[in-house]
């Protein structure tokens, strides 16, 4: 079942669960006896195993709120600056005149908004995210795998641990 | 703190699902296998269409829109009305896809990646139209923000612009949107095949493994993603009615005009989401998935947006009536008993009227009227903006400038060209890539317990 990839891994324990309670007991297991550095591999989000793992909140909603800010300032700026630039007065009426320009607000607030998100998740989760980490196809079908960083050292209790609490195959890779 | 992934809400009986996680990555992975005769000849159909489309298309370019009847008074007819309409199509997608899934309204589950995928390809039908429709295609460019050869910048007062800007941003979002949540199932589909086309779903899926981490920042951004779409699709109907309503125009000038063409939007879009599934399920067997509860869903959406429908259609006229201006009054009067009475008819027999028949549960869950209702709506619909653009423009103010339009052959074939387009990308993308979502499928589909019990 297991495919091996190409590169380097980093060292470590990889252990295929098919039950989630099995899983998330080996998480909190893991946790208690020091190992933070776990990545958890499964085809859908699992919020059992995410209280697990104790993360914090993403930080893409920051990006989010910078994006939609700069295309709601882009916005107005823009359609005022471009008005006052070349003012066409027309019966009087305001030159830079604000609720038509709302809508062009609205409309580059959600767009760099919604770029800025997508362009935070590639970042966090493509770029900055792990390399080099064991990984099986059975994860993205119905298996949750858990992988644990450890050398040659600690594989070994590791190992036992991760068996103990029903994973299916556990097996050990190398750097 | 603890993150906690989407809860899941008690879920109806209906959408107990007896497959397993495996089945579901089974059954949709092998919905992208090799072609029927069926979807071939099916595909060809919409490249022969297209191609139809393509040239009319050349022939308007070399002669002008003459051939497409445009004379005075009316010069936006039938290419500003399919415009319209297929931006309408793409309304149905985002609401499914983005407004269902902040209201956690688990049956979009099955339904919302056909349906994103269709609005889309509608934008991108509906795009096309500016463009044939302005007749010097080869100077389009002029509508963006940039100066003219005197310096002078573009008229952010008018809603033309505003257009441009709205539906600019609903593609662009849309197809993030599409692109964005089809990434965890392309990997799905990339552990599962061999060959060439590993290699290009290995390209596709962009390093996603579903780590932890990964769906940590995944889970978030889909959430803001919805939130963002959300007030967008509401706004871009509303930007497209302002085209007519910030005019006046008798018949164009109305303050609802912005919740009647979301209503109408929606309504059509559920329409083109129903004529698309209904046969799709079968053709890619996939019916254990997209049972008999999601159409009466649909159906339900369908009646509640059809009765906007019916409501703002009696007050149109009523307001025409109640406004004491000859010129609305006439314009409604026309609509119903003038020389198109025939089309305004049909727009509300189709809309208003058919639409009712959702009241039954029978009806609701048989597959066949449905299908038959939905094609209803999609003609109820393409009429009903020809009615309102083409019936408002051929007598306004002046009498003696009043005329009359009827579609030729080149309106024609550029609406069966459009149908082509958007028909040809839809089926591509139904055998390239997943059209049911495998990741949310499974999120709906408790894992099993070591301990035994349902889901935690």
């Amino acid at each position: 079942m297991a495919r091996a990839r190409r590169g380097r891994h980093a060292p470590g324990v990889l252990a295929s669960f098919v039950h989630v309670d099995a899983a998330v007991d080996a998480i909190r297991a893991l946790r208690a006896r020091g190992h933070r550095n776990l990545v958890v591999y499964s085809a859908a989000p699992n919020h059992e195993v995410e209280e697990a793992l104790e993360h914090s909140v993403s930080p893409v909603r920051l990006f989010t709120l910078i994006g939609g800010l700069t295309g709601c300032a882009a916005g107005f700026g823009m359609t005022i600056w471009m008005s006052l630039d070349w003012p066409v007065l027309v019966g009087g009426k305001t030159i830079a005149s604000i609720p038509p320009y709302v809508v062009i607000a609205f409309e580059l607030t959600i767009l760099l908004g919604a770029l800025s998100t997508v362009a935070a998740v590639a970042l966090f989760s493509v770029l900055m995210g792990k390399r080099g980490i064991a990984y099986d196809p059975a994860y993205s079908d119905d298996q949750i795998g858990v992988f644990v960083p450890a050398g040659s050292d600690q594989a070994g209790t590791v190992e036992q641990l991760l068996r103990s609490a029903g994973a299916v195959e556990v097996r050990r890779e190398a750097a | 703190m603890a993150v906690v992934a989407r809860p899941l809400p008690d879920r109806a009986p209906e959408l107990e699902i007896s497959q397993t996680h495996a089945d579901v990555t089974r059954d949709v992975v092998g919905t992208l296998g090799r072609a029927s005769t069926g979807y071939l000849l099916l595909l060809g159909s919409a490249v022969a269409l297209f191609l139809v489309g393509l040239m009319t298309f050349l022939i308007l370019v070399k002669d002008g829109l003459g051939h497409a009847g445009y004379n005075p008074p009316i010069f936006w007819a039938v290419f500003i009305t399919t415009f319209v309409f297929w931006i309408g199509i793409g309304h149905a997608g985002t609401l499914i896809s983005a407004i269902l899934f902040l209201f956690r309204s688990p049956w979009r589950t099955a339904v919302y990646r056909s349906t994103e995928a269709m609005t889309v390809f509608a934008v991108m039908t509906a795009a096309l139209f500016p463009i044939i429709h302005i007749g010097r295609q080869w100077i389009f460019y002029w509508l963006l923000p940039y100066p003219n050869q005197r310096w002078l910048w573009p008229n952010f007062k008018s809603p033309l612009l505003w257009d441009v800007f709205a539906i600019s941003t609903y593609f662009t979002v849309s197809s993030v949107f599409l692109v964005f949540g089809l990434i965890p199932d392309v990997a799905a589909v990339r552990d599962k095949v061999t060959g060439w086309r590993r290699t290009v779903y290995t390209l596709a899926s962009v390093g996603w493994q579903g780590t932890d981490n990964q769906w940590r920042h995944y889970t978030r951004a889909y959430l803001y993603l919805a939130a963002l779409a959300t007030p967008l699709v509401l706004s871009v109907h509303s930007v497209v009615s302002w085209d007519f309503a910030a005019s006046i125009v008798p018949g164009w000038h109305g303050t609802i005009f912005a919740p009647y063409f979301v209503a109408g939007a929606i309504y059509s879009g559920i329409g083109m989401v129903l004529t698309l599934i209904i046969p799709l399920r079968r053709a890619l067997r996939i019916e254990h998935m997209i049972t008999s509860y999601h159409f009466d869903n649909l159906a339900k959406l369908t009646l509640l947006t059809g009765s906007i429908l019916f409501y703002a259609y009696a007050m149109e006229y009523f307001v025409a009536w109640y406004s004491g201006s000859t010129f609305e009054q006439t314009t409604f009067y026309r609509r119903a008993f003038g020389p198109m009475w025939w089309a305004g008819w049909t727009m509300i027999i189709c809309n208003a009227f058919v639409s009712q028949l959702l009241w039954f549960r029978k009806i609701r869950t048989n597959l066949t009227a449905m299908f038959v209702i939905s094609i209803f709506i999609n003609i109820g619909m393409w009429f009903e903006r020809y009615v309102i653009i083409v019936s408002s423009l051929s007598n306004d103010y002046l009498p003696w400038a009043w005329g009359q339009m009827n579609p030729t052959w080149a309106d024609w074939g550029i609406l069966a060209g459009s149908f082509g387009w958007f028909g040809m990308w839809f089926m591509l993308f139904a055998k390239s890539f997943p059209i049911v979502a495998i990741q949310e499928i499974k999120e709906m589909i408790p894992m099993p317990r070591k301990r035994g019990g349902g889901h935690h």
